[in-house]
């Protein structure tokens, strides 16, 4: 088959080919004598892949710092990180399903489906609440998963018929209204803080650290890179390919019912009918800009982190300087061709 | 024509029309399309150097060459894919200069590809007027016409199927004839078929060999890929070998020993003898084998292949391109459906279709296609290694980076695998040195059987040596190994035994002292004469099947002899 691939895609397909022997032994050679000579030139760009985002998170800060008083400050800044909660504990799960090239569009829908079950589970305490909200993740992610896994859906749609259908769900089950939280634990998690750092913000701490260990130190989490990396190439290494799948649709899942109870915690009330609306973009914007490519083979959780964090901040400053949330949006979409086009470097250079 | 009145007894069943009027086409015999001194260039290799290349008018011509011989870029020049760097190429006695594909196929050269280039939502007659659909006095696309016409059509080349239904509802065999229905109905004169025969059942073969039939008596020329011996020899009159993006021969086909065309094919002459390094040891007769193929069958390239492998044994499998054997290995992976026959390893039967268990069974392969089925490119050497033995190494799914560490600076330092560190990315590795890391990979799971395609692929001469020299201490070791090169000597060299393939099934085995160059060769050719026999006939006294009742093998050699 390679031999009927146009020039161009062959060489681009692999560019160590054609100088094999030569610049393998030459690159070694260099490689144990010092690894400082080689990796110079590829710094640069490298660094801003792998780092802008940090930069720009910075830069927006700084830029705050001489434009808007009162921005950069404790209290500011804790307001955006309780604002960023939702759409954090989301990308968690989203750059986890990206990682293995697949997309999650249904997450949103299950936040409100997880605010609907919420109310009705709380007569059991907040426990008999939390259980409810992740079995709506655990069921939501296997429905996703499945598909994509075994019945071979491709993601996008798959989790866009979730996306529709939940959200009716939602409405049906929370009867197309608001409802009042009564229950003081959720509340109090809403609410609440310890030594200065509100709950919501701690939970959402706590899962960046437990979702960046698992990606790190688990072979699930090592398996799952490999899959999006190559799929084939994982199958034929005796890796659980559908397993890892469902279990990443699953994750996802839980993880926006999870972030489904938290912002009904913070709101005091659940709104069914539009919590999580377009939240699942937001998502997918936050993973994008933190570095994780669309295209599989790599998770950044702090990265993701990173990019929710900005993504928040400059909505923030736009409308604290009395923009509308409109030009916000399209500043939004700015930075996602931004940091497109920056990966798209990534994949030149390397 | 003169080709065909020197056909030679039974070489190839005569079409029934060969020879007769060649109809409105011009004389036969006279070139309808030449090409002459093209040169093509690809970035960093030369694909076409020099090549001249006539096809005569009614004539069936094969082309044939291993991979990467230039066949398939020689085909792009001529149907306006690519363009030549130089030289000319004349069509109908005018120099033509295609500059892409659709003008080449109004001027009358179709291409029918290997696998079937059409929309299989639409219907098929839409399928053989897309682009040139009749069209109403309003402009508007004529159904009924259309489907009338393509219905008279197909039934004119001996295929009644309804033109309404959907291309995609009809087996491989009948949408490989709508494609030819379509070149039909654009009037060609010269049709290139790019292996089309690679995925039909042998009755759609026919079929499609009555319609050539058909368009040949017509008068139409007929350019034939295939690397399958017995179809050249049964359609084709005149042959073109190339190798190396050089024609190395042109001329009749029915003259040319079919020994000949191989050596021809793969370049080497029958008095080049490589002997084995290896000893002609006892290595294998006595111990249970740690692998066994029994009629394996496996989708349309894997019909009925038997072998066995015992514990310390190099089985080579030789055969040409598409002869089976990197389908074969696949379906003892687990990487391919099973349809038919079974596959032990240790005396265990292994579930098919099944990688993960394959693998857990011991069986491992380094895959053919480095690239899309063995690297994964983000990841670093390290985690490339340990890919397959993660669980094993990972206590309670945690990995451990203590014993990766252990296991991949056994093998760096083993293979001799030359990296800056385990943590480099492993894209930036040559190719020599990623095979050795995927090899390195299946190690590490502690395989009791290696199945290695194409292990010294694209890999330069120092790492060729050293993968060579590794998989001799493995078989030392005890590992069972199967072994597929498309180089002789590689085979010659490396393995004890060597099993032929040729159409997915075996055509022979080779042992002890008849693991020759110039044996194997004529194993291969399908020679029916002399050689093929005595190579043959050495078989049943060697070790074959490692004493298990796995006889066949060697006696349907002779039936695919004679």
């Amino acid at each position: 088959m390679s031999e009927r691939r146009t020039p161009a895609a062959a060489t681009a397909a692999r560019p160590p080919a054609t100088d094999d022997g030569e610049a393998g032994t030459r690159r070694d050679r260099a490689g144990s004598t010092g690894p400082g000579r080689r990796s110079r030139p590829r710094l640069r760009p490298g660094w801003f892949q792998d780092y802008g985002v940090y930069a720009a998170i910075v830069l927006v800060l700084v830029v705050a710092l001489v434009t808007t008083p009162g921005f950069v400050s404790l209290g500011g800044l804790r307001t955006q990180l309780i604002q960023v909660v939702p759409v954090l504990v989301v990308s968690l799960g989203m750059a986890l399903v990206i990682g293995t090239e697949g997309i999650d569009l249904s997450v949103g829908s299950v936040m409100a489906v997880s605010a609907a079950v919420l109310p009705l589970y709380l007569g059991y305490g907040a426990v008999g609440g939390l259980l409810a909200v992740v079995v709506v993740g655990v069921v939501t992610g296997s429905v996703a998963g499945s598909l994509v896994a075994f019945v071979r859906v491709q993601p996008i749609v798959a989790t866009l018929a979730l996306l529709v259908g939940l959200r009716g769900l939602a409405t049906v089950v929370g009867g197309g209204r608001q409802t009042q939280i009564i229950n003081p634990t959720v509340l109090q998690l809403g609410r609440g803080e310890v030594l200065g750092v509100p709950y919501v913000v701690v939970v959402a701490a706590v899962l960046v650290v437990v979702v960046a260990l698992v990606v790190q130190r688990t072979t699930f989490g090592r398996q799952l890179v490999a899959i999006g990396g190559n799929r084939t190439a994982s199958r034929l290494a005796g890796l659980p390919v559908r397993r890892v799948l469902v279990t990443v649709y699953v994750v996802s899942g839980v993880l926006a019912a999870v972030a489904g109870l938290l912002a009904t915690a913070r709101l005091g009330a659940s709104t069914p009918n539009t919590l999580g609306e377009l939240l699942e973009l937001s998502a997918i914007t936050a993973v994008v800009i933190g570095g994780t490519p669309l295209s599989g083979g790599r998770v950044r959780v702090l990265g993701t982190v990173a990019g929710a964090l900005l993504v928040q901040l400059i909505t923030a400053l736009l409308i604290s300087n009395d923009l509308s949330y409109a030009t916000a949006q399209m500043v939004q979409a700015g930075i996602i061709v931004a940091a497109v086009w920056i990966q798209l470097g990534r994949r030149r250079a390397s | 024509m003169s080709s065909t009145g020197s056909t030679t007894a039974g070489r190839r069943a005569a079409p029934p029309h060969r020879g007769e009027e060649p109809g409105s086409r011009g004389e036969p015999g006279e070139p309808v399309l030449e090409v002459r001194g093209v040169v093509k260039e690809f970035p960093g290799a030369r694909a076409l150097d020099d090549v001249d290349f006539t096809l005569r008018r009614g004539e069936v011509h094969a082309l044939v060459g291993e991979n990467g011989a230039g066949k398939s870029t020689l085909i792009k020049v001529l149907t306006g894919v690519h363009r030549a760097d130089e030289g000319e190429v004349r069509y109908r006695g005018e120099r033509v200069r295609f500059t892409k594909p659709s003008e080449a196929q109004d001027a009358g050269i179709s291409t029918i590809y290997q696998e079937v280039n059409l929309v299989g939502l639409q219907s098929v007659a839409r399928n053989v007027f897309l682009g040139r659909e009749p069209r109403t006095r309003l402009g508007l696309v004529d159904f009924r016409r259309m489907n009338r016409d393509a219905g008279a059509l197909l039934a004119d080349l001996g295929v009644p199927v309804d033109p309404t239904r959907p291309l995609r509802t009809l087996g491989l065999g009948t949408q490989q004839m709508v494609a030819l229905a379509r070149a039909v109905s654009t009037d060609a004169q010269v049709l290139v078929m790019d292996e089309p025969t690679s995925s039909l059942e042998p009755r759609e073969v026919e079929v499609l060999f009555a319609t050539m039939d058909r368009l040949h008596a017509s008068g139409v020329a007929i350019v034939y890929v295939s690397h399958r011996m017995d179809e050249l020899y049964r359609v084709c009159d005149r042959v073109t070998v190339m190798r190396d993006g050089r024609v190395v021969h042109t001329g009749e086909l029915a003259g040319l020993e079919r020994l000949e065309l191989v050596r021809l094919m793969l370049g080497r002459s029958v008095d080049a003898r490589t002997e084995r390094s290896r000893d002609d040891g006892q290595t294998s007769s006595d111990e249970a084998p740690v692998l066994e193929v029994d009629g394996l069958r496996s989708g349309t390239s894997v019909r009925d292949v038997t072998f066995s492998v015992a514990p310390g044994e190099v089985v080579g499998l030789g055969g040409l391109l598409g002869a089976g054997r990197t389908e074969t290995v696949k379906a003892v992976a687990g990487a391919l459906p099973v349809d038919d026959g079974q596959v032990r390893v240790r005396g265990s039967r292994l579930r098919p279709g099944r990688p993960a268990g394959s693998l857990r069974a011991g069986v491992a392969m380094l895959a053919e296609d480095r690239k899309t089925e063995g690297i994964v490119p983000g990841l670093s050497v390290r985690e490339n290694i340990v890919l397959a033995a993660l669980p094993r190494l990972s206590p309670g799914g945690l990995v451990s980076r203590a014993r990766q560490d252990a296991v991949v600076e056994t093998f760096v330092r083993r293979l001799r695998i030359k990296v800056s560190s385990p943590e480099q990315p492993v894209s930036e590795l040559s190719g020599g040195n990623q095979q050795k890391v995927l090899l390195a990979r299946w190690l590490a799971t502690h395989p009791t059987v290696l199945l290695l395609d194409e292990p010294t692929r694209g890999i330069d001469v120092g790492a060729k040596a050293e993968v060579q020299g590794l998989v001799d201490e493995l078989a030392a070791e005890g590992l069972g190994v199967v072994l597929i090169s498309s180089e002789l000597d590689e085979l010659v060299r490396g393995a004890d035994r060597v099993v032929v393939l040729r159409e997915g099934a075996v055509a022979g085995e080779l042992t002890g002292a008849l693991v020759r160059e110039d044996e194997l060769m004529s194993v291969i050719a399908g020679a029916a004469d002399r050689d093929g026999a005595r190579a043959c006939a050495g078989a049943p006294d060697g070790p074959a099947g490692g004493g298990t009742s796995t006889g066949p093998t060697t006696s349907r050699t002779t039936g695919g002899a004679r």
